[in-house]
């Protein structure tokens, strides 16, 4: 378990304490709007589509494709000196959404990245309180 | 939604009268952010020929209209804090005239200063805000990155070959008129194709010349009313069309990767000035990276979506060709202290006023200027004139 975690960490805010706990139990968790059904990313007091209030959450099956990536090469920030080469991505999941992440288990290469490819939610517990939803090809 | 027919009557109502750049760009240690605002406000009042106590409206981003105001020793009447990014700027034009329009103040004057590569205090930003907490911990930090993943995008869509020709095009078009501006960084620094394709990646797709510079500067726009415009030094380069706004902050939220808010400013802004794209004759257009033109120059509607890659071939947009783009070479070789939105309307008065040097335009009478802040989050286009 990383205990000398130096990258930038999520500060949970009141509306994504639950998101976050979720994440850190292996599970991925979105909102849904109760009177227009849209699901939306991340969450928030109020639906983005009709303006209710009326939210619940759901657990989101994980199943995501690749809508885009980059890269990185030189680390923005210095936790991710021993990282680079790594590829950061846009997933859109099942449920219709679009979120930031990584692709992992894949070599960082343009050529082996292909958008549309199929990607399975996995957990990288980055301190023994978080863990990040990151992607992962699907065999 | 904008009421064209209204803002119509708004152009023309404020002239820009004064531009002007810090003393010094690029590598400045030995100057802060507030001290680059400083110098900018002071030359473009020397200028227009105003002094700072005619000064009575204030606009700035990144820093508080508070701390610059206090600074400057100036106490405005009307203030604007308005910071969406390196677009803020162009938007605090807008602002200005329709400020000086409503009565409000007489004289705005906009400032800019940013050590973006000797900052000893770069402005924090909110842990807890939605970048912070869902970008961040992947890595997904800063425009690089960010703009890569769109650029990314736009090549699965429309061709990652031309895509590349494209930005390859770009990044030696800009760096051959900064070849013509003494105040560029890259001045005397050619760029070669060759050399484009074989500098390092910062991001993949991005190239290190794919990415602006990173820089220590300042610039400053005095904008006042078409009747005091008369007596300044220089006369006035009226206002004529605007446009603003944004949709998403985080790029993971952008509605479509490769369509930017310009598809709406653009438009905009020419039908308030009531010229089309062809009556143009300059597009300063922020050059965050070469993907950032490519895409802007589809939004504006100078060419349809996926059509960018065959609108810039043959180096169209370099010195002598047909579409002159980014004439003081652009964030990507003259200078980007980080939010770099103010230079393309610097730029814009001087070729407007025939002032440019060995980079002057033949004929220069109506000219866009177009910021993307942010990560391709907002935009603010101007359209200038001549009075």
């Amino acid at each position: 378990m990383a205990t000398d975690h130096t990258k930038p960490l999520p500060v949970a805010q009141p509306e994504s304490d639950h998101y976050w706990e979720q994440a850190a139990n292996g599970k991925l968790v979105l909102q849904r709007c109760s009177d227009c059904g849209e699901a939306q990313f991340y969450p928030r007091v109020m639906c983005i589509h009709c303006g209710s209030r009326s939210i619940e959450w759901i657990e989101s099956s994980g199943r995501a494709t690749l809508f885009t990536f980059a890269i990185v090469h030189v680390p923005p920030h210095p936790g991710f000196r021993g990282d680079v080469p790594y590829v950061t991505a846009i997933v859109e999941l099942e449920e219709g959404v679009r979120m930031p992440s990584q692709v992992i288990g894949i070599e960082p290469d343009p050529d082996q990245l292909r958008i549309g490819m199929p990607l399975q939610v996995v957990f990288d517990q980055v301190t023994d309180d978080v863990a990040l939803p990151k992607f992962r090809p699907v065999e | 939604m904008p009421n064209v027919k209204r803002l119509k009557n708004l152009s023309g109502s404020a002239s820009i009268v004064g531009v002007a750049e810090s003393d010094s760009l690029g590598k400045v240690p030995e100057k802060s952010p507030l001290a680059l605002h400083s110098e900018a406000a002071l030359n473009a009042l020397d200028d227009a020929g105003f002094a700072l106590s005619d000064v009575d409206a204030l606009f700035t981003a990144g820093w508080s209209t508070l701390d610059v105001a206090e600074y400057l020793g100036i106490q405005p009447r009307f203030t604007d804090s308005t910071s969406v990014g390196g677009s803020s700027f162009v938007i605090h034009v807008a602002h200005a005239m329709a400020a000086i329009a409503a009565g409000y103040c007489e004289v705005a004057l906009i400032t800019h200063g940013q050590s973006g590569r000797s900052d000893r205090a770069p402005i924090p930003r909110n842990p807890g805000a939605p970048m912070a907490q869902y970008e961040y911990p992947y890595g997904i930090i800063g425009p690089p990155v960010s703009y890569a993943m769109a650029c990314r995008r736009y090549m699965h869509e429309y061709g990652e070959d031309r895509t590349r020709q494209a930005m390859a095009e770009i990044a030696v078009s800009t760096r051959r008129w900064a070849n013509l501006n003494p105040k560029a960084y890259f001045h005397d620094t050619p760029l070669s194709f060759d050399e484009y394709h074989d500098s390092r990646w910062v991001a993949w797709p991005f190239h290190l010349v794919d990415c602006c510079l990173v820089t220590d500067a300042g610039a400053a726009i005095v904008v006042t009313t078409p009747e005091r415009a008369r007596d300044a030094r220089k006369g006035g380069v009226p206002v004529l069309g605007a446009g603003e706004g944004h949709d998403h902050s985080m790029i993971s939220q952008m509605p479509d990767l490769t369509r930017a808010f310009g598809r709406n400013t653009g438009p905009q802004a020419l039908q308030m000035a009531g010229v089309g794209h062809k009556d143009l004759d300059l597009a300063m257009i922020y050059d965050s990276f070469t993907y950032t033109v490519l895409v802007s120059l589809e939004n504006l509607g100078f060419c349809g979506p996926g059509e960018g890659p065959d609108f810039v071939a043959s180096q169209v947009t370099a010195p002598g060709g047909p579409f002159p783009l980014n004439t003081n070479g652009g964030g990507l070789s003259y200078t980007h202290p980080g939010m770099y939105g103010i230079f393309t309307v610097v730029e814009a008065t001087r070729q407007l006023r025939g002032e440019a040097g060995e980079r002057q335009l033949e004929t220069c009478d109506l000219a866009l200027a177009h910021g993307t802040g942010g990560l391709l989050s907002s935009t603010g286009t101007v359209v200038l004139g001549r009075s």
